[in-house]
């Protein structure tokens, strides 16, 4: 589905990514974890599009096009979702009408007729029920005075809305209760299909005990140091990331 | 120095001395006599004049005008689609009958201001020219002294004006000028919804200077709507004197969506208590737009509640000046004061001068005020992009959203969408 072949970036002159590789196939989840500061953050941003970073070197094919090349709304069109570690707070912007806007400028994009306002309602209503997200938070502003964890809701609704193909959960987690994180964590799974797949960032096990990783990998200064199955999210809880720079400096 | 810019204003008033007066009773020349000596004591505003700081009128201080003419003009351009409205139409400051339509209604005199100064009206002759005389504004002043024809609308006690009245204020022709002038009168208890769109049906650096008076009386109800869409190529100036009596509402919504040269004088006196006064304002520039707004609120009296929302989005090289003074006198108990100006840059190069100003006499009063000016928020941009919408929609809801609360106080449902689909027009 991905291919990211030696992704390197930097904003404002200075080098985050250092050369990335990672290829995710369909049906699968990939967990990133990595210390603060590692660049998670920085790769999900250089996948939606953020113009502020410059890739400097690499690739990244989906579905075999060249997404580098695409604006950050094309690349959302192709199927390309980013669950933001900081959701934006949009006041006067409508949460329903923006993604009605999303919606059918993705299907113009595909050729598609426009979604009639009672799909979109009767679409509205499965998915806010999906993630147990209140109908009056999806009828204000976008995030606009939402919490944190109303907030992250709102990123797993708009991603059940939206149905991408590859969806970038990044820290989706924090700021979650524990009864929130469990409706986040099945919302995302009765999202998931052999046809789509998640990346899911994360500094905590906890989150993965729900939505289980077919890969962990670990990123650390720009690079992807590390790949395992699911217990390595264990082990890094266990011993935290020192072994692995240790390693790695080595 | 001084002689020649005295010069330059007799010059700019020689142009004037062709219209003929005449005919019009002698209490109406009295005050034109009265006015123009008045304009012996003023001039134009130098670099040094406060009040105009931040708006030079070169443009039309050296411009050579010409007074505008009588001139039959396609309106339909002009037509607010969907409204239901009286039809009241001026062509360079002249009413013309034939294009208008009026219903007639008991209770509202509707005529030209100029018929109106014949029909021997004691309603008329009390409040015409009483809230504009010897202000010491020069714009006011020639208005005062050498205005043509404008609209008069009057309602007597508890009435309710059936259907709103559209005027539409059209300019024409090259380096035309003209003088159009309103008097709207809502007696106790009555209700009245007024438009006017200010526009252009051919011609540039043609000049509008108009004058309205609004007397609002007790326990009556007033909102009138500026529409201005003169293409950037046009100037005015238009200067609003309101005054208030006890228990009255009165609103005014301000769209202005181009100009090279926009000046709006908006004075409400608020001489009662109880009243309500809004004032909100819409200002979109473009190219070398140059929109300015000086507002002036002065509440005499208790128990009074003014809001005001001024909001710009200036693009190109625009400039917009918004000041807006609340005055709150000593008598002024309790009044509740709120004032925002907010603006938002689309370019580098574009200025905006907000100066929000409170002077506040009483000490148990409820003000507020604040101004901000800044770019459309790049990371929201990026998060409507993430989710598939296309930059262009992202930047056109970011201004819907932002745009939107400032004229929320037009009653006028079909207004209210013209005005929306003039902001979706302009940024589509
Ligand atoms: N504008 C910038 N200029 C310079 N450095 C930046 C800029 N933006 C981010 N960085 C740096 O890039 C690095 C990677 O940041 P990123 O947000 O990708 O980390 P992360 O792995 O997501 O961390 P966290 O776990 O805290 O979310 C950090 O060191 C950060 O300080
Ligand atoms: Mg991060």
């Amino acid at each position: 589905m991905i291919k990211i072949k030696n992704l390197h970036a930097s904003i404002d002159g200075k080098e985050i990514l250092k050369g990335i590789n990672l290829e995710i196939k369909a049906g699968e989840v990939h967990a990133i974890m990595g210390p603060n500061g590692s660049g998670k953050s920085t790769l999900s941003s250089v996948l939606a599009g953020r113009e502020e970073y410059e890739v400097t070197e690499g690739s990244v094919s989906f579905d075999g096009k060249d997404i580098l090349e695409l604006s950050p709304e094309d690349r959302a069109r192709e199927g390309l979702f980013l669950a933001f570690q900081y959701p934006v707070e949009i006041p006067g912007v409508s949460n329903i009408n923006f993604l009605k806007t999303a919606i059918n400028e993705t299907r113009a994009y595909k050729g598609m007729e426009p979604v009639s306002a009672k799909e979109f309602l009767a679409l509205v209503k499965e998915k806010s029920a999906l993630v147990e997200l209140d109908s009056k938070l999806a009828n204000r502003s976008v995030n606009e005075g939402f919490s944190g964890g109303e907030k992250k809701r709102n990123e797993i609704f708009q991603m059940a809305m939206l149905e991408p193909k590859l969806a970038i959960l990044d820290e989706t987690d924090s700021g979650l209760d524990i009864d929130a994180l469990r409706i986040v964590a099945n919302g995302v799974n009765k999202l998931k299909s052999p046809n789509n797949a998640t990346i899911v960032i994360t500094h905590y096990q906890r989150l993965l005990d729900y939505i289980v990783p077919d890969f962990v990998h670990v990123l650390y200064n720009g690079k992807i140091v590390k790949t395992g199955g699911k217990e390595l999210a264990l082990e890094l809880e266990e011993k935290g990331y020192d072994w692995i720079k240790g390693e790695f400096k080595v | 120095m001084t002689t020649a810019e005295l010069t330059k204003k007799d010059k700019f008033l020689t142009v004037f001395s062709s219209l003929d007066f005449k005919s019009e009773p002698e209490h109406y020349a009295q005050l034109r006599k009265e006015a123009e000596a008045e304009l012996l004591t003023l001039d134009f505003p130098t670099s040094k004049t406060e009040y105009w700081k931040y708006t030079r009128l070169g443009k039309i201080t050296n411009n050579n005008f010409q007074i505008g003419k009588v001139e039959q003009v396609d309106i339909k351009p002009f037509l607010i689609p969907n409204l239901d409205a009286n039809l009241l139409v001026v062509v360079n400051g002249f009413f013309m009958e034939e294009l208008s339509q009026i219903a007639s209604q008991n209770g509202i005199t509707v005529s030209s201001l100029s018929k109106a100064k014949t029909q021997n009206s004691t309603v008329f002759a009390k409040h015409f020219n009483q809230y504009t005389q010897n202000k010491s504004e020069l714009f006011l002043a020639i208005n005062n002294a050498f205005h043509t024809d404008g609209i008069y609308i009057e309602l007597a006690k508890n009435t309710t004006a059936e259907k709103p009245y559209h005027i539409i204020n059209i300019t024409t022709e090259n380096n035309s000028i003209s003088q159009s002038r309103n008097l709207f009168v809502s007696s106790a208890g009555s209700e009245v919804k007024i438009i006017e769109s200010f526009v252009n049906a051919n011609g540039s650096e043609n000049f509008i200077n108009n004058v309205t008076e609004i007397y609002v009386a007790e326990n009556s109800m007033v909102e009138y709507n500026k529409i201005q869409d003169k293409k950037d190529t046009n100037f005015s100036i238009s200067t609003e004197q309101v005054y208030q009596q006890a228990n009255s509402n009165f609103a005014i919504n301000t769209a202005t969506f181009n100009g090279a040269l926009v000046r709006n004088n908006l004075n409400i006196e608020v001489d009662a208590s109880n009243c309500e006064t809004s004032l909100s304002g819409l200002y979109l520039g473009k190219n070398k737009d140059h929109i300015d707004n000086h507002t002036v609120v002065d509440h005499k009296k208790p128990h009074c509640n003014s809001f005001e929302v001024y909001k710009g989005i200036l693009d190109d090289e625009s400039t917009g000046v918004f000041n807006g003074k609340v005055f709150v006198r000593q008598d002024a108990q309790k009044t509740n004061a709120f004032q925002q100006n907010n603006n938002i840059l689309l370019s580098d190069n574009a200025v905006m001068n907000s100066k929000p100003e409170l002077e506040i006499y009483a000490d148990d009063v409820k003000c507020s005020h604040g101004s901000t000016t800044g770019q459309i928020d790049d990371e929201a941009i990026f998060y409507l992009q993430s989710r598939g919408v296309g930059r262009k929609s992202a930047l056109n809801l970011m201004i819907n959203a932002f745009a939107k609360d400032a004229l929320e106080k037009v009653t006028i449902e079909a207004l209210q969408e013209y005005i929306d689909a003039k902001i979706e027009e302009r940024f589509a």
